[in-house]
């Protein structure tokens, strides 16, 4: 199926009757995925947007519940989200992350009835990678430009117009809802031949990089990665996979909600102690804990890494720390090597 | 789909206690507002909850009542941030929220048959008393051989459940041994650090399990006596604690290597422990 580039606000409006849409918008500089109010105002030049799509299912700030003090006792209102929505335009590194996600938001013990709500609700509209940035190195981390993996339907561009393709069930519903007409061979031709020009020409070994994290938590190469770290924690909200929060009542007096916000292990707060003791309490620890929760203890736990190679936190860090360049010096071909 | 893991239960706090003479110690006594809560809130010596302070905000604390005390749960508290500044200055009567309960706890199946050594010091007793008033319910006394309590705090004044420590001294299935830090005028009981005093009441390792919690410089000194006595790392069990808020393995804060101490711990034996980095 195809939709033709000039139909596409219009086929947007029409989502929209049924579904919230989530799609890029141009925000300054930087591309964000909003909730959109008109089909033309989703804007599809882009790479990929500053801030990851995930605040869909895990809002930055959003309400738990709220609560009331009347005489007889608390008075609960749960606040969960279970509105239908479409993420439209995601690319397939932020669809990868979710899946990654769903292992911790529905983990062995217990299961998150906001972020799941929501998951259950959302489908995803995949959005092929023609021209992948220079910070990308997702090839490297298990997905790829047209990696259809957690998608329910993937879009990629040819010309003037998007070559459709169902990924699962519910894609496949919503696309013959559309009345779209098919494909020719000539337009998945040019679909085929879109994927094979794009390149994602930056990789990152990481093979055997398990089995070296296992073994060098007291290593002295955690001495100089957060040497010029500022501890701003640009590369965790910007992160896709990232999922730490912090839980805070807004109220006044007996009255308010509890809500939940982005947090950061790059911050000392997140594990200070009562006491004063905190078991991480400098930068060396912290950079520590954000390597070895995506590259070895995420692994331990659900056998993948927790890093889809976006390449935000390189992109978005004002001392330019590169995680590529961490990873390829704990597996010993750091730069002063080569 | 389970109960909303966040949402807290709506208790009562019927005491509002000064545990302490230093006064930051306080003791409280939540009660279930219906049996149907009750029922909804099945735990074990060793778990935690999340206690709210409606309008301040919530924090874990060690569960330091018995499942074999229905109707309640206690919890002492020391007097350290918001919320517990908040709940130090409720009054009883007031409705707060308890969310739980959390975490894994002392393996009490396991512990069956065996020789019972516990060891604590400061304010780290609450699971611990917890644990022994489980050992002690009368159902459960014979399950378990020999029950010895080291318990060391730094004068009379700080020892949590003193009342209590009385009627432990004068049964005779608990060999309950309570020292402080330095002499004090009319103090009958052990002087010493709980290091030393482990090694003088020296409780012997065979078929045995040692539950240790206290502050850090106790269980460092503690352990090597332990050690000294035989005690392999599977035989020590340990309560951690660390930064928390989800409880419940997701907000990513208490982690210590890949485990969670909300959701995977808090108790771990010292062989667990040894597997992980040094983290808490």
């Amino acid at each position: 199926m195809i939709i033709a580039k000039n139909d596409l606000p219009g086929l947007l409006d029409k989502l929209m009757s049924e579904y919230e849409v989530y799609a890029p918008v141009k925000e300054g500089a930087y591309s964000l995925y909003k909730k959109i109010k008109s089909g033309s105002e989703a804007c599809f030049g882009y790479v990929n947007s500053k801030i990851p799509p995930k605040g869909v299912l895990f809002p930055q700030s959003e309400k738990l519940f709220c609560y009331n003090m009347t005489g007889e006792g608390a008075k609960l209102e749960e606040c969960i989200d279970s509105g239908k929505k479409v993420v439209f335009g995601i690319r397939p590194c932020d669809a990868k992350s979710l899946l990654l996600l769903d292992n911790v938001f529905n983990n062995d013990k217990f299961r998150d009835p906001y972020y799941l709500t929501r998951r259950e609700n959302t489908l995803l509209v995949g959005m092929a990678c023609l021209e992948p940035a220079g910070t990308c190195f997702c090839t490297s981390m298990g997905t790829g430009p047209f990696d259809k993996a957690g998608l329910d339907i993937m879009l990629t561009d040819i010309g003037d117009a998007y070559l459709v393709e169902p990924v699962s069930e519910k894609g496949g519903a919503l696309a013959a809802g559309l009345g779209l007409s098919a494909a020719g061979e000539e337009q998945k031709a040019a679909a085929a031949k879109a994927r094979d020009s794009a390149e994602v020409a930056c990789r990152v070994n990481i093979e055997g990089l398990k089995a070296r994290l296992d073994a060098n938590f007291y290593d002295p190469i955690w001495e100089r990665f957060h040497e010029k770290c500022l501890g701003c924690a640009a590369c965790t909200y910007s992160c896709p996979t990232c999922h730490c929060f912090d839980i805070v009542d807004e109220a006044v007096d007996c009255n308010g909600c509890r809500v939940r916000n982005w947090d950061s292990c790059m911050f000392p707060l997140f594990t200070l102690h009562g006491s004063g003791h905190n078991p991480r309490p400098g930068g060396k620890e912290r950079m520590r804990q954000r390597v070895m929760h995506k590259f070895k203890y995420f692994v331990d736990n659900f056998n993948a890494t927790a890093c889809v190679g976006c390449g935000r936190c390189i992109k978005n860090c004002p001392v330019n720390l590169d995680i590529r360049e961490i990873l390829a010096d704990i597996q010993g071909e750091g730069r002063s090597d080569k | 789909m389970q109960r909303n893991p966040y949402l807290p239960l709506p208790m009562k706090l019927v005491k509002n206690f000064t545990e302490t003479e230093d006064k930051l110690i306080h003791t409280f006594t939540f009660q279930f507002l219906s049996e149907e809560d009750e029922k909804s809130f099945p735990y074990m010596p060793g778990q935690f909850a999340e206690v709210c302070v409606f309008g301040k905000g919530e924090a874990p604390f060690g569960i330091a009542s018995s499942p074999t005390e229905p109707g309640f749960l206690k919890f002492s508290v020391a007097k350290v941030g918001v919320v517990s500044t908040a709940l130090h200055l409720m009054e009883e009567g007031t409705i707060a929220g308890v969310r739980g309960p959390l975490g894994n706890y002392y393996p009490v199946e396991q512990m069956k048959g065996k020789n019972i050594v516990i060891i604590g010091g400061g304010f780290a007793f609450t699971t611990l008393r917890s644990l022994i008033t489980y050992i002690l319910e009368p159902g459960h006394r014979g399950d378990y051989g020999r029950l010895t309590v080291i318990y060391g705090a730094r004068n009379p004044g700080l020892l949590l459940y003193k009342d209590e420590l009385d009627q432990w001294d004068q049964r005779s299935d608990i060999d309950l041994v309570c020292t402080i830090d330095r002499p004090v005028d009319g103090w009958t009981r052990k002087v010493g650090f709980v290091p030393a005093v482990t090694k003088e009441v020296a409780p012997s390792s065979e078929n045995a399990v040692a539950i240790i919690c206290g502050p850090p410089v106790m269980i460092k000194f503690t352990m090597p006596e332990l050690e000294a006595l035989g005690f392999k790392p599977e035989q020590i069990i340990m309560s951690l604690e660390n930064r928390m808020k989800c409880g419940i393995g997701m907000c990513g804060r208490c982690n210590v290597g890949n485990k969670y101490v909300c959701k995977d711990g808090p108790v771990f034996t010292k062989a667990e422990l040894n597997q992980l980095p040094n983290e808490y």
